[in-house]
């Protein structure tokens, strides 16, 4: 089984963004970056399935300047087996750009899956995934959070609004993967050693054509300050009131 | 290009509130192209007659693809659907929901197209030829101002943030056929496992009671369950907290893994109110928040906050909640 997981390296979201005095991108000083946890959970799926099938290899691939690099290894020191860097001077917001470069890489790769995170929760565009299935013509489950194999075909659990899909289809596939799918692995001090020595090759993107610009990046306008009712149950009443008459909810 | 399709999503036959907003979103556009609302509805036999509902929300022309293969949510049928019609011409601008199935189905139809897409909108304007989306990043904590070139251009829309508005229209209805393969998809949808009737979801409900740790037990969400049957309108959500703790199904939980919400009134019992959290229900119109942590960061983004413990609180206002419904 031949799988691939395209991951992408973020921002750590538990910060306070300044936005660049370009207006138009975030200002990455003092910002940490790691894997995007849905893409852990993507490489942890293809590595509990080479482990269940006993044979294959599962290729991490990663566009990006030389940094995303870092993010591969830490893949490869899950267990990924080898590495791909497409590079590009930086991450570009549009999924289509990003999806035409992946999957110009993918397309002759042999690959039996395709993995991806469900959203990257930079630009959570929830895109890039299906975006590479249609254009390399491959069958696509989106946000899946169960997968068993089976004689060449899938079975998928989606979680949708109040209710859950199963999903029935060929390899090979493109899959993306959500929350509860699994937990990923830590690497081991023998994993992150492994890592240093495993392949990683680097050659530039096929960045598809944008048609998609970033005007402009702002914060997001505060919330009016809130107040506090009141303390314990003697504050329901005064709570009810505002419900009904400021807020009008009630 | 002045025309605007709108994809109607349906569940089990039935139109989803998200439908009601993508057409009411598209119709804003339309009155400023000078165009038209094409509505695109796809379901098993019978959901034609879901036409009315949408002209009266501005469709000016409903398109139905009515095949016993999409009983289900068929994702390559449909997204060839939508692709076909799109590439026929005419279209400034496709609407889509930002909802599981939205998340599914607007990708694919912009890489059939090759079109420029932007999910997850909060707004969406078109000045002259120019359009542009708001479209929130970095977990909610930032917001873009997006262009989009070319015709036409895919968005889905954050579900709640268009609010359904009648301006009936004609709601002409035209025939869609569906590939002649609809019945062979490759990826194809076996079963549609539903919760309990009735049961609103998340993204629907005008209220949502959400409980966290604070609430100590799974069966303590009793009190959560009692507070948001009182609103008689409310769905109950979860933190990860809770969802780890098997206390809640994952598809309950809130936050930057889970569910985007944004509800008219998101009531937070026992919830720290850590900002993976925030990002889901920042955008909810009333926020109320019991903790009997004066200091928990829940309080920064609540209208109202009562400090206390959820264990008095919670039943004393599940009580008045139901007087004062009682009066309607
Ligand atoms: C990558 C990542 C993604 C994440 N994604 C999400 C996500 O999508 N959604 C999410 O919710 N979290 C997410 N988290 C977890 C998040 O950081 C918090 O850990 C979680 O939201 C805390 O849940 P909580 O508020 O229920 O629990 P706690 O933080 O433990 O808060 C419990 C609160 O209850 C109060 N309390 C306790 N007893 C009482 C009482 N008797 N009466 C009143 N108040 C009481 C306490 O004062 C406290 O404020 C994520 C974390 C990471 C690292
Ligand atoms: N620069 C990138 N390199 C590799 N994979 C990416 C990149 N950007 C996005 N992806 C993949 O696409 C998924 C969804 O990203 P998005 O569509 O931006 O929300 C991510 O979880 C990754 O699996």
């Amino acid at each position: 089984m031949k799988i691939a997981v395209c991951v992408k390296r973020v921002p750590d979201m538990d910060v306070r963004f300044k936005v660049a005095a370009d207006g138009t991108s975030v200002d990455e000083t003092g910002v940490k970056f790691d894997l995007n946890d849905f893409d852990a959970w993507a490489v942890e799926a293809a590595l509990q399935l080479k482990e269940k099938a006993g044979q294959g290899e599962v290729v991490v691939i990663s566009l990006g300047p030389n940094s995303v690099q870092e993010t591969i290894r830490k893949a490869l020191s899950m267990g990924a087996d080898r590495g791909v860097h497409l590079q590009a001077d930086r991450i570009p917001f549009d999924s289509f750009a990003i999806a035409s470069a992946l999957a110009a890489e993918l397309k002759d790769g042999g690959y039996d899956l395709i993995l991806f995170g469900k959203l990257a929760p930079d630009s959570s565009n929830s895109a890039t995934g299906p975006i590479v299935a249609e254009l390399l013509n491959v069958p696509c489950v989106t946000a899946i959070s169960r997968l068993e194999m089976a004689d060449g075909r899938g079975t998928a659990k989606r979680e949708i609004e109040g209710a859950q899909e199963i999903v029935e289809f060929p390899l090979p596939a493109v899959l993306t993967v959500d929350e509860g799918l699994n937990t990923a692995r830590y690497p081991s001090l023998k994993g992150i050693m492994a890592a240093k020595k495993k392949p990683l090759e680097s050659k530039p993107a096929q960045l598809g054509e944008s048609k998609v610009k970033i005007e402009k990046i702002e914060l997001p306008p505060e919330r009016a300050a809130g107040r506090i009712v009141g303390e314990g149950a003697a504050a329901v009443p005064e709570l009810i009131k505002l419900l009904h008459t400021e807020a009008k909810v009630l | 290009m002045t025309n605007i399709l709108a994809f109607a999503e349906s569940r089990n036959g039935e139109l989803r509130k998200v439908a009601l907003e993508a057409v009411t979103a598209a119709r804003k556009l339309a009155d400023a192209t000078g165009g038209e609302v094409h509505a695109l509805v796809v379901g098993a036999s019978g959901i034609a007659s879901k036409a009315e509902q949408l002209a009266k929300h501005g469709a000016d022309v409903v398109l139905v693809a009515e095949n016993d293969a999409f009983a289900n949510y068929n994702p390559e049928a449909t997204s060839a659907i939508a692709a076909d019609r799109l590439k026929g011409g005419g279209y400034r601008v496709a609407v889509f929901a930002t909802s599981a199935q939205g998340r599914d189905l607007a990708p694919r139809v912009a890489g059939k197209l090759g079109a420029g897409i932007v999910t997850d909108v909060i707004d969406v304007a078109l000045n002259g030829d120019n359009l542009t989306v708001k479209h929130p990043m970095n977990i909610g904590k930032l917001v873009a101002t997006i262009s989009i070139q070319g015709s036409p251009a895919i968005v889905s829309l954050r579900p709640n943030t268009y609010s359904p508005v009648e301006n009936a229209k004609a709601g002409r209805v035209e025939n869609v056929s569906a590939p002649a393969d609809a019945a062979s998809s490759r990826v194809v949808v076996k079963d549609l496992v539903t919760g309990e009737k009735g049961k609103l979801d998340l993204a629907e409900a005008p209220v949502i009671v959400a409980g966290g740790r604070g609430l100590k037990a799974a069966e303590n969400f009793k009190l959560v369950e009692d507070l948001a049957d009182a609103f008689g309108n409310a769905a109950v959500g979860a933190t990860r907290a809770v969802t780890d703790d098997g206390w809640r199904p994952h598809a309950d939980q809130i936050g930057q893994t889970g569910r985007l919400v944004s509800p008219q009134l998101y009531v937070a019992v026992g919830i720290s109110g850590a900002v993976q959290h925030l990002a889901g229900m920042r955008t909810s119109k009333t926020i109320v928040a019991i903790n009997k942590d004066k200091d928990a960061p829940i309080f920064k983004v609540a209208d109202y906050g009562i400090v206390g413990d959820v264990f008095e609180v919670v039943p004393a206002l599940t009580e008045a909640v139901r007087e004062a419904r009682k009066g309607h």
